[in-house]
């Protein structure tokens, strides 16, 4: 059994759908990421499980309780909000011991665990600080801090990296995962940025106008996006139809593709999704290996990317391709003629969807 | 669940609406039918007869021109000030500026006193020209003239001018001065056609708020001008109290209630405008020390007039307090706090003190409730409902205390209230003007607090009362200590309602001040000059409180 039950949530914000039958199970010390763009209703299921927003209809079930007679500051689960909502007239170590005091905590045992939560996120000199005197990332680790003194039963991140900078973002990433590990704290944490959810989550549940549309582990994810809407969330621009034909292999446009999956039936009409990663230039007459495939285009556009370079590539079909080649060639220039390789495992078939003639750049 | 919540919320915007439908409007409405309609039937005779005679008509006049003539004078000196204060860095400064923001609080019958004490026939310039230059009568007569008025609304105004434009000042540029000035701009030029037309809007602003000050001004004309000069507001009161014709008062006060409240429409329209600023500038950047002979001079020539304008009436009022007939001595602050038999009050004087200090404290507490429950209801209401109760609110602050007093003279003293006798008329009446500051000092602070604040102490195993208790209140709580103590001040000094309301067995500061001030003799100017003093210490002392909240605090307030 599932620690956390979600079973049909729905919500409506002024006849607006905000979630939309939604169901999910998160198992305990797992974490589990919602992920999704703004507006998809993550960080209201987020408010839903805590309480602070009621569902139309739906249940919660935490460890088998209904939840829904459960107020929000009964529940014993943690939240972060996404600007921190740090208390500005305590101090540090009036906020971490806030929920503390609110269980009664006796004197010694809030000391003890405050110094424990200090050292954990550490901030062991800061416990007299004012709020305001803190860094952007001070304050986030004050904000974790927080949340888990009162050994939440639930941790609840709304965006928790959300005002952050990209560069103390990608360190402290790492360091609230290994915390939140170490403690084995089952938590619910919603972004709208894949790379903070690939860093830090076990599972990810792709949400989408109120549905959630693919869970997975982050690498099932990324390899398999089950859909059009999740590959494109995911940044996916290599979207062509297709049809298996008998002997496993797709026609395209293209022309015929090898992939990986068997899970196929001949003669099903698909969307294949080409992965950016898959590709290499051939130079010269290069042997191909079998079940590779051989790509002509045009270099439209080349940008040196550090570890790569960003290809905008277009076929014969006119449509454009993306692709993240290997630093250690240079492509032509642009405007000239190319030959890519395709690796069959960069190709994913996917339901069908009919392909709206989108550009890259939408 | 819910209906807590709604019951909740009716309770705190009820409190306020039930007491404004109570204490403000229906003695309006009183206003209104005492004015328009005798025996159930329209009747504009009130105001046939005061636009035909010519001494209402003259009244209105001089209500109009005299206040111009101070906006225009206030204005003439304060601007240089503002340009100093915006552009200029001297020691000393933080402490000037709140000093030059004493006059403003303080009441006007201090303020009267305080001119008096300067400049009246027993002033101090006249009594040192009389005893040093052998003058038979006192040679400086501004007593009962105009001028005398003009000085006082200068005085009293003048930190308006200074904190208004001086702000909007200081945060423009310099580098538009000085592009004009590369462009071949002469300093004058420069003025003319950038500085002036980019602080208009502040200038304006400041102008208006200066002119309602002086179209409803009422305790130093009655008190400085004497008998010849009346406004609107004084010609109310002695209409209502001297003559006791009803009607006409009745309809003055409505004449008067129009104007400010087209005036403050027409403020609140204009400020609105004048919040945008077009290159925001820190203050650091845009002020310097002083340098060369001719900016020294202006600075300190600037300084000086502050301080002698500003500071003379009231050290003025501090020695004319100490100094009997026979030197200095305590001797009129003694006979406040002595019952003298041949006292012209019912009461002794030190009574006044102890009925002042007991309802400002009685104002102070229901001003808390009353703006407390208003502002906590604007900062959590709908956008719909707040936009129209908000000023709703706010309306007592653009009605003059005159009317307000009227008001409550001639609605409850009857069935279904009838509370002319009670002493709790004063407070009340206090509270009504005072309770808007309370609103404004509590509202920023409770808007400042967001919703996942009360959400996190929530998460964290806090209930909406210990949410409230342990979040909220703490953070509010330094704003609410500002909005008391505006509340005290401002019922400690007020004149105008109080004057009509309070009984002659209780008197209040401002009130025995009045009386001993329109007495014969030297005992009961002394005594005016001594309960002065103590009045001006008082608020003068909550002021500086404030000023220092306010500064700590990073100008939250």
């Amino acid at each position: 059994m599932a620690l956390l039950e979600l079973r049909s949530i729905s919500k409506t914000f002024n006849h607006d759908p905000a979630l939309d039958h939604v169901n999910l199970d998160i198992e305990e010390g797992t974490i589990l990421c919602l992920l999704g763009p703004s507006g998809c209703g993550k960080t209201t299921l987020l408010r839903i499980i805590a309480g602070l927003e009621k569902a139309d209809a739906g249940d919660v079930y935490f460890d088998n309780r209904d939840m829904a007679a459960i107020e929000p500051h009964r529940r014993n689960f943690g939240m972060m909000f996404q600007e921190f909502a740090l208390f500005p007239h305590l101090n540090v170590m009036g906020n971490i011991t806030f929920g503390l005091k609110m269980q009664n905590k006796s004197r010694a045992e809030t000391l003890k665990r405050t110094r424990e939560m200090l050292l954990l996120v550490g901030l062991e000199e800061y416990a007299l600080r004012g709020v305001s005197e803190l860094s952007g990332g001070e304050r986030q680790r004050v904000a974790l801090a927080r949340t888990l003194a009162p050994r939440p039963k639930l941790v609840l991140l709304d965006e928790p990296f959300g005002s952050l900078d990209r560069a103390l973002r990608e360190r402290l990433l790492l360091e609230v995962r290994n915390i939140l590990k170490r403690l084995g704290v089952t938590t619910v944490f919603v972004t709208h940025d894949q790379a903070e959810a690939y860093a830090v989550a076990d599972i990810i549940a792709v949400m989408d106008k109120g549905r959630i549309e693919q869970t997975d582990t982050p690498e099932n994810l990324y390899a398999h996006p089950a859909n059009e809407t999740v590959a494109r969330f995911l940044g996916f621009h290599n979207l062509m139809e297709g049809l298996i034909l008998p002997d496993k292999t797709i026609s395209t446009d293209l022309g015929v593709l090898h992939h990986i999956d068997h899970n196929c039936t001949q003669g099903t009409e698909v969307t294949v999704l080409i992965r950016p990663d898959g590709a290499k230039i051939r130079d010269g007459s290069q042997p191909v290996e079998d079940r590779e495939t051989i790509v002509n285009g045009i270099v439209k556009d080349c940008l040196f990317k550090g570890r790569n370079y960003h290809l905008e590539f277009q076929v014969s079909t006119g449509q454009v391709l993306v692709f993240e080649l290997s630093n250690e060639s240079r492509p032509s220039p642009d405007g000239s003629s190319l030959e890519l390789i395709l690796s069959p495992s960069a190709v994913v078939i996917m339901p069908h969807t009919k392909l709206l003639n989108r550009t890259i750049h939408d | 669940m819910k209906t807590i919540k709604t019951r909740y919320s009716m309770i705190i915007a009820g409190v306020p609406l039930v007491f404004l439908a109570v204490f403000y409007f229906y003695p309006l409405i009183r206003i209104f039918n005492l004015s328009l309609i005798s025996d159930g039937t329209w009747n504009l005779e009130g105001f046939g007869k005061l636009v035909s005679t010519p001494y209402y008509v003259r009244t209105l006049w001089f209500t109009t021109w005299q206040a111009a003539v101070s906006t225009v004078l206030t204005l003439i000196i304060a601007l240089p000030g503002a340009y100093v204060f915006a552009r200029y860095r001297f020691s000393g400064k933080n402490i000037l500026q709140s000093f030059t923001a004493i006059p403003f609080v303080l009441p006007s019958v201090v303020v009267a006193a305080a001119f008096h004490a300067l400049l009246g026939p027993r002033g101090i310039l006249n009594t040192w020209l009389m005893n040093d230059f052998a003058f038979a009568t006192p040679p400086i007569k501004l007593d009962h003239t105009i001028w005398f008025i003009l000085m006082a609304h200068v005085f009293y105004n003048y930190t308006v001018v200074l904190r208004i434009v001086g702000s909007a000042w200081s945060r423009l540029q310099p580098s538009l001065t000085e592009a004009a000035h590369m462009l071949g701009a002469s300093p004058w030029k420069t003025f003319r056609k950038i500085t002036f037309p980019l602080l208009f809007p502040s200038i304006s602003a400041a102008s208006l708020l200066v002119f309602i000050f002086c179209f409803s001004s009422f305790g130093v004309i009655l008190i400085l001008g004497g008998p010849r000069y009346a406004t609107i507001e004084v010609e109310i009161y002695r209409q209502a109290v001297h003559i006791f014709n009803l009607p006409m008062a009745a309809a003055l006060s409505l004449i008067q209630i129009c104007f400010t409240f087209v005036f403050m429409w027409v403020y609140t329209t204009l400020q609105r405008r004048a919040s945008i600023t077009l290159y925001p500038e820190s203050r650091s950047a845009t002020q310097k020390k002083p340098v060369g002979r001719r900016q020294k001079i202006i600075v300190w020539a600037n300084i000086l007039v502050m301080v002698i304008m500003l500071g003379s009436p009231l050290i003025a009022l501090v020695i004319q307090s100490f100094r009997a007939p026979d030197g200095f001595s305590l001797v009129f602050y003694r006979a406040i706090f002595a019952n003298r038999a041949q006292s012209i009050f019912y009461v002794p004087p030190v009574e006044a003190i102890a009925y002042s200090v007991g309802f400002a404290f009685a104002a102070l507490v229901l001003s808390l409730i009353i703006g407390g429950c208003a502002a906590t209801f604007i900062a959590r209401g709908g956008k719909r409902i707040t936009s129209i109760l908000d000023p709703v609110f706010m309306l007592p602050l653009a009605t003059s205390a005159v009317t307000l007093g009227f008001g409550y003279i001639i609605a409850l003293d009857r069935p279904p209230l009838n509370l002319r006798t009670s002493m709790i008329l004063i407070p009340l009446a206090h509270t009504l003007v005072a309770y808007p500051f309370v609103v404004r000092s509590i509202l920023p602070a409770l808007r400042s607090i967001p919703e996942n604040l009360r959400e996190s102490a929530a998460m964290l195993g806090a209930s909406p009362f210990q949410a409230w208790m342990k979040v909220v209140m703490p953070i509010v709580r330094r704003s609410i200590v500002v909005g008391a103590v505006f509340a005290f001040t401002v019922s400690i000094g007020e004149f105008g309602a109080t004057v009509f309301v309070a009984r002659p067995q209780t008197p209040t500061m401002p009130l025995a001040i009045y009386r001993f001030l329109g007495q014969p003799g030297i005992m009961n100017y002394g005594q005016a000059m001594a309960m002065s003093t103590l009045l001006m210490l008082v608020t003068a002392a909550g002021f500086l409180f404030l000023e220092r909240i306010r500064i700590t605090s990073g100008g939250e307030f």
